[in-house]
């Protein structure tokens, strides 16, 4: 299947910019952030002005470069949705639902755009939605399938590792009208952040089960799930499955089980603002928000956003398999050098059955947020589960739930400009950074 | 040895990682299969002392909520033969 808005896409993600008839292209402005035209290779040299001003004081003076290695949800844009934004701005800035020829060509990019998703999805078409971020994808598709099933009951089943969208909108939705049963339903993981899947399959047969959630793969700490078996206990139960693929698409292969999926572009290289959800046709759901033409997400998405977004899945497609090896194996190294560098840490999730980008460790009697800030001090932005680095200052629930320490949680997700020069360099900082903020806390010699 | 024998931290009001740390102290110099009890404020704890016991070779003998208007939680180990 080629439908001719994928033609749109492929032609702007590629290498050689073909000349679609038609469309006049104009040129690029001149801007201090003028990219190259091309995508080139499989490991993107970052434009110089891409390094952040920082004012001298935080900036160390013998790395100027940071390693941006807080990538999760948040990867730097590709050069190749970059240039597809800065082009759809000029061509595509009306709004899509008008009948006029300015308004088409906008819409045509958002069909290419939807098309793409679907054929990397393995969904159709009009199974596709665009949502303006992830965490509203994530809380419309738990909030209207409970409501749409509600003559069946309100619980949902998840994972205790699901991401907070989920677990909310699934407390969320129960609370909306109180059957007494407790909602979500969390069944637990093991030690490696995995689903019990005989606990998880005993779950969904319970009766009253609106809704089962389960994520292709944990953006924490990288551990894969057992999506394609439990699809099998859910569907066998007549329950259908969330799987939030957030983390995982655009770095490994696609979920293919699921009855409703979501994903995440700036998690892949794309902007931020745009996110997917996909709902197999026969899912009974109900929209707890006015009917719209766009009756998922009413008013619709940023339209060069939408493209920048497919043009991005398109190009980290096409490298996926090299970035894949290429950043296991960094991840290897970073499990492994941690281990035997850092005195008393925890370094977590599979070692194997992983996401090829993600690792996640917690150093004992150290403070996260000391940690996250000592290192941000050398140029290394990382993410944190600790307590002390969140906003409701309560620890990740994804740590807690395996029964790790979640104290000195340092999180990395490498994207597709981290070099094996950046991760040579964190790991030569990181002890002296651990040592140093356990020292000002006293425990240096514990 | 019973828990009302035990050594007790009183880390009410510490955040993390400061009742570890502090856990971390009181269990310096005391005997393998000595009990040691801490009082947590902090969400983290219950987390992160099963945790600390664990890497370290300790055992989690106890846990349990004491609610009120100091509501904290006390958690009590006993420590590994190479304390």
């Amino acid at each position: 299947m080629n439908p001719p808005g994928a033609g749109l896409v492929e032609a702007l993600s590629s290498d050689e910019r073909r000349a679609t008839s038609g469309a006049r292209r104009p040129r690029p402005r001149e801007s201090e952030h003028r990219v190259p035209r091309r995508y080139r290779g499989a490991v993107i040299t970052p434009d110089p002005a891409d390094a952040p001003g920082q004012d001298a004081a935080t900036q160390a003076p013998h790395r100027p470069r940071r390693a941006h290695l807080d990538a999760g949800g948040s990867a730097r844009l590709l050069p190749a949705a970059r240039q597809a934004f800065l082009e759809a701005l000029e061509d595509g800035w009306a709004d899509p639902a008008r009948l006029h020829s300015e308004s088409r060509r906008a819409r045509s990019f958002l069909d290419a755009a939807r098309e793409t998703f679907a054929a990397r999805l393995g969904a159709r078409t009009e199974e596709v939605h665009l949502a303006p971020s992830h965490v509203l994808a994530t809380h419309s598709a738990v909030r209207a399938v409970v409501s749409g099933r509600r003559r069946t009951g309100r619980a949902v089943v998840a994972s205790a590792v699901e991401r907070a969208a989920v677990l909310d909108a699934a407390s969320y939705a129960a609370d909306a009208r109180t059957t007494g049963a407790p909602s979500p339903a969390v069944v637990p993981v093991d030690r490696l952040g995995r689903v019990d899947v005989d606990a998880f399959a005993a779950a969904v047969r319970q009766p009253g089960v609106a809704l089962a959630a389960l994520q292709h793969a944990n953006g924490e700490v990288g551990t894969v799930q057992p999506v394609d078996a439990m699809h099998e206990a859910a569907r066998a139960a007549r329950v259908p499955l969330l799987v939030d693929a957030g983390a995982s698409v655009g770095h490994v292969a696609p979920p293919r089980s699921w009855d409703l999926v979501t994903a995440d572009a700036a998690d892949w290289g794309g902007p931020q603002g745009i996110a997917v959800l996909a709902v197999r046709a026969g899912v009974r759901w109900r929209a707890e928000w006015p009917e719209a033409p766009d009756p998922w997400f009413p008013g619709g998405v940023s339209v060069p956003a939408a493209l920048a977004a497919a043009v991005a899945l398109e190009s980290a497609l096409s490298d996926q398999a090299a970035q894949d090896a290429r950043r296991r194996e960094l991840v290897a190294e970073i499990r492994e050098v941690v281990a035997r560098t850092v005195p008393d840490v925890e370094v977590v999730g599979d070692p194997v059955d992983r996401l090829p980008h993600v690792v996640t460790f917690s150093c004992l009697y150290a403070d996260g947020e000391a940690l996250l800030t000592e290192l941000d001090r050398e140029g290394f932005a990382v993410g944190s589960g600790s307590a002390c680095t969140s906003a409701t200052l309560r620890p990740s629930h994804v740590l807690a739930a395996m029964g790790v320490l979640t104290h000195g949680n340092v999180r990395i997700a490498l994207d597709r400009t981290t070099t094996r020069d950046d991760v040579a360099a964190f790991l030569a900082a990181l002890p002296p950074a651990v040592a140093r903020v356990r020292g000002s806390l006293g425990a240096g010699a514990l | 040895m019973t828990h009302e024998d035990a050594v007790v931290v009183d880390a009410r009001g510490k955040r993390c990682p400061v009742p570890v740390i502090d856990l971390a102290r009181a269990c310096r110099g005391l005997p393998g299969g000595g009990l040691v009890t801490v009082l947590c404020t902090d969400p983290a704890a219950e987390h992160d002392v099963p945790a600390w016991a664990r890497m370290r070779g300790h055992t989690l003998v106890g846990s349990s909520r004491i609610a009120g208007s100091e509501a904290h939680i006390a958690l009590t180990v006993r420590l590994g033969p190479d304390a």
